[in-house]
Formats: C-alpha cells, structure tokens, sequence
C-alpha cells in the first residue's frame, strides 16, 4: 500500500453496523452506494451468512434449504461490496463518546458512525420447564433444526402463542404433519394483529383444517413426563408433547445499550433522521422505536418492510445526506393454512368511521380518520388482490372525497377507489 | 379446447348442483353457444312446455371462442323456451360476462325447476353454489350488481341479473349483465323470474386454452387487422355506434315510425349519432361521454351517455346523473321513431330505465307505440293508463312507462303483456306488429324487403339478430342488392340466417360480419378448438342449427301460418320515401325460401334434408 | 435509452386485450384474472384505467423481500420475480403501495409486471394505443412519474 492510499484510508469513514438482519443488511448496501470509499463492518451474533427469519418457516416445510433463506443469494456478494463481515460476535458494551465498541472475544472497535440493528428475541414466558429437552422457540437457524428434528409426522406438538410469529409457524408445522395443538392466552388468534371478527375466523379455519386451538388458555407449566413432555393448562389438564414450540412475543435485543447513555423506552429512541439522542450513533429495525406513519408516537414495528425501510433511511443520513423518515406503517401479512389475511395501520380505529363486512371466508375491515376523508387502518381476511394500495391509501394519506361515502357501502371497492384518486 | 369441456346442471326445484362433461359429437355438430345449447334444450324439454313453468329450462351458454383473445370473443347467450314468442329463444349478450364464466371452467349453465324461495347462483371456479336471494328479490339490476359484489367482497364479480320485471312476468323482460349489456330479447328474463332465479354471479381464474395457440395468435392478429382496415368496424361503429344507422335508414325510407304507420320519422335526425355528438344547448356536454368495448372487442361500438342534469326525467333524480349504457340503434327506434319522441334526452333516460329494470327496449318500445296507437283510436284510455297522456311524440309518457313496466306496475303490467297480446287485450289484433309474438325491430320490410322475409322466417320471432340482410341490401356488404326487390331475397336470407347461426355459436360478435364472413372466422376456430373447421363446414352447422330451431318451433306448434308479417304490411303501402307505394313482397319470396331451404310447402323440413344435416 | 409504459385512460375502450396479451404471455392461457395489468372500470365516469406497476424507483416490493427475489433488470429497469427464490411470504403485496405486487395461490408465488422483458405483451396488443412504451424521457415519462410519486410520500416529504 502506497503513501497516498493509506491516507486514504485513514480518513475513510468507518461505519460499524450491529446486527446482520434485513435492517443491518440493507443499511450496508445504502451506506456501500453513498460512500464508496468507507469503510463497513457488519458484526452478526450468529455464525451463519445474514440470513431471513421470515423464511424459516418455508425452510421447517421443506420448500427451502439453508441457503434459500439468505438474504442476500450470491455467496461472495459483501466480499464484492468490501463489506466486513463478523459472525459470531456479539457487542457487549458500547462507549458513545469515546466511539467504541466491546466484543464478546474481548476485541475492542472503534467506529466513525454507528447502527445499532440488533433485531429482538423472542420472550420467556414466566413458566417452569421452558429449558427442557423439547422445548423451543422458532427463531434461529438453530432453533428450526431442532424443531424440524422433532416434528415428525403425527409427533403431538403444542404450540404456545398464536400470535403473529407463532401463526407463521403455526402453517409450517401443520404442513409437517404433525398432530398440531395451539394454546393462546388471547380470546382470539393474533389479537394485536386481528380483531376480534377475524381472529375467531382464523381460529375456526385453523379448526376445520384439523388444528386445535385453545384460546383464552394459559399455560402454567411444561413437565418431563416420560417419553416426553407434559404441558399444564391453567385449570389442571395437561397436553402430552413430543415438542412445545414457544412463541409468545418478541422484545428488542437493548440489554448490551444499559449504562450506555443512549436512550432507551421500549426500544431505541431515534428523532426524525433515525438518530440516537448520541450523534453519530443510529437505530433500526426490530430495536428500533420510531414514529408511527399515522400517528406520529414512537412504536417498536418488528417487521421486514419497516426494518428495510429504516436501514435504508439511516444509511442515507449516516453517509451525511439528509433523508427524514416518514414514519413507519405497521403491518403484517399472513397465509394461515391457504387463509391469508392483512392488516394494516390502525386497524382499530380512532373513533371516525368504520366499516367491517365479512361473508363466508372473507372479510374487510375500514376505518377512516376521524378528523378527514383518509384511510388510517385496514384489515382483510381472504382477500389478495391489490391489497398493497391499503398502505398506499395510509401512506399517502390521500383525501378521499366521495370515494369515502363509496367504500363505507362498497369497502371491496379500494382498489377502485386508490387508482380513482390517483388522478390519471 | 377451446371448449372446457364441462358444464354445470343446477336443479333448482332439488337445489342440487353438479358438474357433467359437454358432449364432445355434439359439440362438433353444434359448436357452441346458440347452436349447442339449442341441442341440449331440445333433446332435454317437450317443446310444447309452458315456457314459465318448472319444465321449462334456462341455459347460459358460452361459444369456444369466449374467453380468447379473438376480437370481440367475450359472447354467451341464454337459450330456453320464450315465453313472449313460445319459440325456442335465444338472447346474446357481450359486457364481461360470459368471458367471466368460460375463466371460471364452464361451458354452460343449465337451470332446470324452480327453486321454493329466490336464489341466486354464484361460481367461483369449482365452486359453484345456490345462495339465498331474498335480500336482492325485488331490486334493480344496478342494486343487485353492486349488493352481489359488496356481499360477495369482490368488485370483479360479474353479475347477470334480473330486475322486477322478469321476477313479475313482464313477457319481454331481458338478463342484464354487467349493468348495461343484455341478453335483450324474447323474454328470457321472465323464464329467470318464473324459476325464482334472480342473478348469476360468476369469478373465473381458470383460464381459457387453445389447440394450437401460435396458429391462433397469428390467425387472431391477422383477423383484428381485417376490422381494422374495415370503415365500418374501425370508423363508423366506433364513432358513431350503431346508432350511424339512424339518418341511413331513414333516408332510404325504411324506419318504422309511429307503430309503423310510416316509414320515414321527421325527428330521425334529432336522435341519431351525431345528435349525441352535438353539444347541448343547456349545459355545453354532448349525450354521448365515450365509446366502449365489451370483452375482447376491437371495434368499440358501446355508447356511454349522461343525460342533460337539467333535463324533466332527471332535474329531481341526482342518482341518475351518472354515465351508463346509451341509445344503440335499436333502442333509439324503438323508444323514438316506433313512439314518434323525438326527445334525445328522455329516450337516454328511457334506456337507463331498461337497464336498471331489465327490460327489452325494442319489444318494449315497440309495444308503446301499439299502446299509442290503441289510445289515439280510443281502445285505451286515461282510465287504464291511470291517467298518462299516452298520444304519439309524447316523451312523458314515454318515460314513465318505462319506470312502471320496469316495476311491474299499473299500466306497466299491460305494456309487460308485449304487443301482441296488448293489442288482441284492447280488440285490435291487426295493431300488433309483430312476428310470432315477438316485436319488430328497426327495419320496415316495405323499404328493405328482404327483412320481410328474415322477420317471418326468423325462429325466434321478429328480429334484426337472425339474418341481416340490411348489410347486403343498403350497406352493401358483403354484395349490394336492391332493398326494393323480392329477386334473390330468399337465398340472401337462407345464406344470412346460417352464417349467423355460425357466428352465433363461436363467442364472437355478429358486429364482426361487416368485415368478416365465415372465411375469417374459421381459421380461428380451427387454431382455437379440436376437429377440423372451415367456412364451409360452419355454413353447415349454421344451417343445421337453423333447421334445428325450426323443428323445435314445429314441435311447439309453429306452422308455415306463423311465418308471416301483420297486415299493416302486406297490405298498406309506404306513403313516402324511395319505397313510397310497396308494401312486402313476402309472398312471393315464401315459397322460394321453402325450397331453398329443402322444406315442403309447409315449411316442413324433408327427409332429405333432416338426413343431410344429420338431424335424423 | 430505458423505456417505459404510457397510460393514457382516454383512449382506452375497456376492452381487455392487454389483459389477455399480458395472461398469455406469462401464463400460457387466456386469463384475465391472472393479468399483470388490469383496467378498472369506472363505470359512472364513463372511465377506463389500465392499471399496472409503474417501477417506481423506490421499489418498496424489492426493499421488502426478505430473501432478494426480486431484483432490478438493468436493461429494462423492471423490477423482477424471480420465481425460484420467492418462497411466497406476501410481504411485497403488502409493501407495495400501488397494489400491483399479486399472490397467486396456485403458484405459491407472487407476480407483478416485468415489462416482459423490454417488449411489453399489453402495449403490443392494445388496439386503441391507450398503452405505449415509450422512450422514458418522452413527456409521458413525467405522466408516469406524477402518478407514481403521487402516493410516494418521500418524495412528497421533499418536494
């Protein structure tokens, strides 16, 4: 290396990303376009290629292998990006000030701007028996070889938590062909994605396609019960289980931030350009505590779509540029045994008009600002099609003019009533 | 392919639905659509059935072309026993529907019995099933369409519906689909009604196949490109819609004006396509808003229209202030010229109400003006109409006709009776100007005589649909004969009336006949569908479906007696215009079209031909 | 130079040939239902719209995808299913604000328009030129890029 390079190098920026999920993954690329002389490490906690939750369910089905969960195809593709990657470390404490980070193996680095995209865990309920041999959650690589190990044909399966994770992999497992038995402590499935009409729909389609599901059922308790596991219902029945699958939730992986000095609430307070209250120092994804799109309150958005959309936005200011986010949408899109279902921003409303329709095996739900002629939230069951301009009326917070009148009496009509008001 | 092969038999009076596989040799006999399912209704009813009774079945019916991407091949009739007519009917119909339910895996739809309480029949794919219509039974086409699509969470649905006319028995009460196209004629309306059957609501994501699909798609272009290069399939039809015809016709002194006491209306041109094109005079906005195409169609004649927001039908009705379907030729006869109203606006306003209500404009039309006539006569008076002026040239009565007959109600239900039994109701048969029970269209046979004779030949009584030799007689197409002789006549109608009858049974459009002839329409079928299909063949098929039709009139009771035109038109002279002083020649072009058509004196077909077309 | 689909409602009939183009040519079969583009009909407007993904530059659909099934085609700009990879999460029909990503069930898969390659099936069969594709920098691009910046927010949030 020659005088001149070296220099170079020595005034090249040095970014450090934390977390290798869609969030970390996407800001590198932005942060590789914005400042192609930087220079970029992405530190993952986990010893695979940066790879997607979302697809471990259709690895548990077989539709995948390893490989096809990764997110990004080509082997070499960071290699060819000059993007540093470390797998298998964790940070263990971050010195904003003094702008360095610990490892796990004791390295330290230094960093110019930092992205803490440390994803979330899944939560431990406060039960007995969760360590046992048998019982997982449905998170890692890690965890779905064990579980694919375990879900055999027929093998008696517990699943705890239908909610929005659990759902998913509610799907995979009951395409294993296991003898699938899901417990819930809400009255419904997915009640902070669904409402209550759709919840039960999904409960009984689940049903009738051979799962059972207990809803408003707690789970106190998983004992050893030779040649397997015995799960214990509040009220004294236990569910023999060849495997319990815990899912109960997620939490935002902050533990390593304590005494850092960088602010924290549900998850990692960012302002507008997705910066921490430390210069230099930026969030996103799952960790991330962002304004809402339609509200404008800070929310923890666990899912892809925000997670990307933060990396990129983050990317963008930490290279110098200045890109205000615009808030993120919460939504979640689920196939429950060939049911799928949406929702969308503030399905529940804030007290304006609402609309909910359902016949047979679908059903549409509306609701409109309270103040103005928008859509602030949405919720479909068996629907599919163009179901994307839902966020795009949400968004883009388009004025609805009498269209509002029309889809009170005519929701299925959004679609129609999004390219009406486009105004081609 | 291009036939799915199966269609649906829904017993309505057992609420059974099941799924039964076309059958293959009559396919190659019939084709499809019009010709097939006259096949099946006819192996499968006694042709003497009361048309309204359980007995009586319903078939939807798609052509193999439906479905492709063919110009203009998105067809499907209806075909049942009429019950304005007691022939065998059957109605085509574009807009979306039929395309909708060929996607959705079926040939055809065969009601049969009569449901206890209304129904509807909604399809998606292999899911096909009876649904409980009471919440529709009673409402209108538009609310039935937009009630359907709301409850069924799908804007994509394609409805085809009944109104209250068709649920009350109006005899000439229509099937609308996708709110403004119509299987229009005959009454097949009521036969839905008669079977408590409101709508049918079909979703299709199946897909329609071919045999060879790259001889199909390059046979498909180069026949687009025939319509393209054609002035009437690419200029005139687009432009104008049919409603062109309005001043040619009357001009050559053969539109039928005031219950064809005249042949020539001096209001013509204030309803005609460029009267829809002319900026009003209240609000600065022409009738006509755009052109329109049903599925698949290249050519575009659809007319959407807006009325006048100031004009009387409308001024205290906002929800009729929105665009629909507009005047197509026929329609703008029927409810003008036929009833002497020369008022654009009130006859846009009319046709919105035949839609809304599901009624046939022409058979409706033409039997207010009987009504008009009778009432001019003094047969009816206010008493009967509950008061409604009913003289010629009067748009009031006019439009509010239209709303009751819709409805089914007051002096409605004797206009819902048609005109043949209207006028026979009030003492004056001779009024009636009908064939077989069925009312005339836009055409006097005085001025072009070889309608005369398609009319009273026609199998499904008076009407344009069967053989239109106006193409050939005044627009020259695809040879220009005299209108004013009978020479030749009958052999122009035979070869019209087949070719239709071919046309009629592919899924394509007879608009496409102004440019095409069967040589274009073969080598898309052959591309499209097994066997072998050339023009000659579907001339074949043609003439055996027409033949088919007729035994099965014949075996309703139909004799050579009923192959006739009313007196008015035998025996009164045009007073005006080119064809001032004939009346129809019919007389002498029957027995010429007997022969040609290797029947007896009687109107019988021979053995000869039953054994040539494969009939026995 | 890149090119891209022109819309022009006024002169579309409803007629559906570009939907059935578009069906064949990626489906095999005549199917509507299956098209990449659709026309809606507003029927009391006397309107046609043919609707279908414009390739906005913000690709929200390819941003979320979590295993990078969808990719940009450079000679065409189109962003691209790549069927192999997609394992069907429906993210990106729900990330797309214009409605244009589609799950087909029997696929598993999702589908959206990828310009067929540089020679679109629909703008080839439409018979009234209501669809083009045109040289992007032609004023119809504009057109184009109105539309799709009309829910785009970001760049609302700039302008």
């Amino acid at each position: 290396m020659d005088a001149g390079a070296r220099r170079l190098r020595d005034f090249a920026m040095h970014y450090v990303i934390i977390g290798a999920g869609p969030a970390g993954v996407t800001a590198a690329e932005a942060i590789r376009q914005g400042d192609p002389g930087g220079a970029i490490s992405l530190i993952g906690d986990e010893p695979e290629a940066p790879y997607s939750r979302m697809a471990i369910p259709y690895l548990l089905t077989g539709q995948i292998d390893e490989a096809g969960t990764h997110l990004r195809p080509a082997v070499d593709h960071y290699a060819r990006l000059g993007i540093d990657t470390l797998s298998g470390c964790r940070v263990t404490n971050i010195d904003p000030l003094g702008h360095q980070l610990s490892l796990d193996d004791g390295r330290r680095r230094g960093f110019d701007r930092l992205l803490i995209a440390t994803g979330s865990h899944p939560s431990r309920p406060p039960i007995d028996g969760l360590d046992l041999p048998g019982v997982h959650h449905c998170w890692t690589l890690d965890d779905a070889r064990r579980i694919a190990a375990l879900a055999k044909p027929g093998a008696k399966v517990v699943l705890m938590g239908a909610g929005f994770v659990g759902t998913i992999v509610l799907e995979a497992l009951a395409r294993r062909r296991v003898a699938l038995t899901v417990v819930e402590m809400g009255d419904r499935m997915v009640p902070r994605m669904m409402d209550d009409i759709a919840g039960t729909m999904l409960k009984r389609w689940c049903e009738s396609r051979g799962v059972a599901v207990r809803t408003s059922t707690r789970i106190v308790g998983i004992d050893a019960q030779a040649p397997s596991l015995g799960v214990r219902l509040e009220g004294g029945e236990t569910l023999p289980a060849d495997l319990v699958v815990v899912s109960t939730g997620v939490r935002p992986n902050l533990d390593f931030l304590a005494g850092s000095g960088i602010a924290t609430a549900e998850g990692v307070l960012v302002d507008d350009h997705l910066q921490t209250n430390m210069p230099g120092i930026y969030a996103a994804g799952d960790v991330c505590q962002s304004a809402d799109m339609v509200s404008g309150a800070a929310e923890v958005h666990a899912i892809q779509p925000t997670a990307a959309e933060h990396g990129r936005v983050a990317a963008a200011n930490m290279v110098g540029n200045d890109l205000p986010f615009i808030g993120s949408l919460n939504m979640n899109v689920l196939d429950t045994l060939g049911l799928v279902s949406t929702s969308f921003g503030h399905w529940q409303g804030n007290g304006g008009s609402s609309v909910r329709h359902q016949d047979g095996w679908r059903y549409l739900r509306l609701e409109f600002d309270h103040a103005e002629d928008r859509l602030i939230g949405a919720q479909t069951v068996g629907l599919t099609e163009h179901v994307g301009v839902l966020r795009g009326l949400i968004q883009s917070k388009r004025r609805l003019g009498p269209w509002k009148d029309i889809l009170m009496s005519h929701p299925e009509q959004f679609m129609q009533g999004y390219v009406a008001t486009v105004g081609v | 392919m291009s036939w799915t092969g199966k269609f649906l038999r829904v017993n309505l009076t057992e609420g059974t639905v099941k799924s039964e596989a076309l059958n293959r040799e009559w396919a190659r006999l019939y084709l499809g659509q019009r010709g097939l399912a006259s096949k099946y209704l006819a192996e499968e009813i006694d042709p003497r059935v009361d048309p309204l009774s359980p007995d009586n079945k319903i078939i939807f019916t798609t052509g193999p072309l439906t479905g492709t991407n063919a110009s203009t091949a998105g067809r499907y009739s209806v075909v049942t026993k009429g019950p304005l007519t007691g022939c065998i009917a059957c109605s085509n119909s574009g807009g979306m529907f039929g395309a909708e339910l060929k996607n959705a895996g079926w040939d055809m739809i065969i009601f049969e019995g009569r449901a206890a309480k209304p129904v509807y029949f909604h399809v998606e794919n292999d899911r096909a099933e009876l649904r409980d219509a009471q919440p529709f039974w009673g409402k209108t086409v538009w609310e039935t369409d937009a009630g359907l699509k709301a409850h069924h969470q799908d804007p994509m649905l394609r409805v085809a519906t009944i109104g209250a006319s068709g649920e009350n028995g109006v005899l000439f009460a229509c099937i609308v689909n996708d709110l403004h196209r119509a299987a229009g004629r005959s009454g097949v309306g009521a036969v839905m009604g008669s079977k408590n059957l409101k709508a049918v609501a079909v979703r299709g994501s199946k897909g329609v196949r071919v045999k060879d699909p790259v001889r199909f798609l390059k046979s498909v272009a180069e026949q687009k490109q025939v319509l393209a290069d054609n002035a009437v399939t690419s200029q005139g039809l687009p432009t104008y819609g049919t409603q062109v015809l309005m001043n040619v016709i009357n001009e050559v002194g053969a539109l039928p004006t005031r219950n064809f006491q005249d042949v020539q209306f001096d209001g013509a041109r204030r309803i005609s396509a460029e009267a829809m094109r002319e900026p009003r005079r209240s609000d600065g906005k022409a009738n006509l808003v755009t052109n329109a195409a049903c599925f698949g169609c290249t050519i575009a004649c659809g007319r959407i229209s807006q009325i006048d927001p100031g004009h009387y039908t409308i001024v205290n009705r906002p929800e009729y202030r929105h665009a629909s379907g507009g005047l197509e030729y026929e329609a703008a006869w029927a409810l003008g010229a036929a009833t002497g109203v020369d008022d654009l606006e009130a006859l846009t306003f009319a046709n919105f109400l035949c839609n809304e209500h599901a009624i046939d404009p022409i058979s409706f039309g033409a039997t207010v003006a009987a009504a008009m006539e009778l009432y001019e006569l003094g047969a009816i008076t206010s008493k009967e109409t509950g008061g409604i002026i009913l003289t010629f040239g009067s748009a009031e009565a006019l439009t509010a006709l239209a709303e009751l007959t819709g409805k089914a109600q007051g002096f409605g239900r004797d206009i819902g009776l048609g005109s043949k039994r209207l006028c026979a109701k009030y003492g004056h048969p001779d009024l009636s100007m009908t064939v077989k029970g069925q009312e005339f269209p836009a055409y006097d046979p005085r001025g072009i005589q070889g309608m005369g004779l398609s009319y009273a030949t026609s199998n499904r009584g008076a009407c344009h649909l069967r053989g239109y030799t106006v193409a050939s007689e005044i627009m020259g197409t695809p040879v220009k004969t005299d209108p004013l002789v009978t020479d030749g006549k009958a052999a122009l109608v035979k070869a019209f009336q087949d070719a239709t009858a071919a046309f009629d049974s592919a899924g394509i459009c007879i608009f496409t006949s102004f440019a095409w002839t069967l040589e274009n329409v073969a080598p898309q079928l052959d591309a499209a569908c097994e066997g072998e299909w050339t023009a000659d063949y579907l001339l074949e098929v043609g003439e055996r479906i027409w033949n088919l039709e007729r035994q099965f009139n014949l075996a309703a009771g139909m004799t050579a007696k009923d192959d006739t035109l009313p007196k008015r038109l035998l025996k009164e002279a045009a007073k005006t215009g080119p064809a001032k002083g004939l009346a129809s020649g019919l007389a002498t072009m029957l027995p010429e079209y007997y022969a040609q058509r290797g029947w007896s004196a009687a109107g019988v077909p021979t053995a000869e031909t039953l054994k040539r077309l494969a009939l026995a | 130079m890149q090119k891209a689909l022109l819309i022009t409602p006024q002169l579309c009939t409803g007629c559906r040939q570009c939907e059935m183009a578009c069906s064949y040519e990626k489906e095999g079969v005549f199917n509507p239902a299956r098209s990449r583009i659709r026309v809606f009909d507003f029927h009391a407007e006397a309107r046609f719209v043919p609707y279908t993904c414009t390739q906005c530059d913000q690709a929200w659909c390819k941003s979320a995808c979590p295993v990078d099934a969808i990719q940009i085609d450079f000679a065409t700009g189109a962003k691209v299913v790549y069927e192999n990879r997609c394992v069907g999460c429906k993210v990106c029909t729900i990330a797309c604000p214009f409605g244009t990503v589609n799950y087909n069930a029997d696929t598993g898969k999702v589908v959206k328009c990828d310009l067929c390659g540089g020679d679109p099936a629909c703008a080839k069969a439409c018979p009234t030129r209501a669809i083009t594709y045109v040289d992007a920098e032609q004023t119809g691009y504009d057109k184009m890029r109105v539309w799709a910046m009309k829910t785009d927010t970001a760049h609302q949030a700039q302008a």
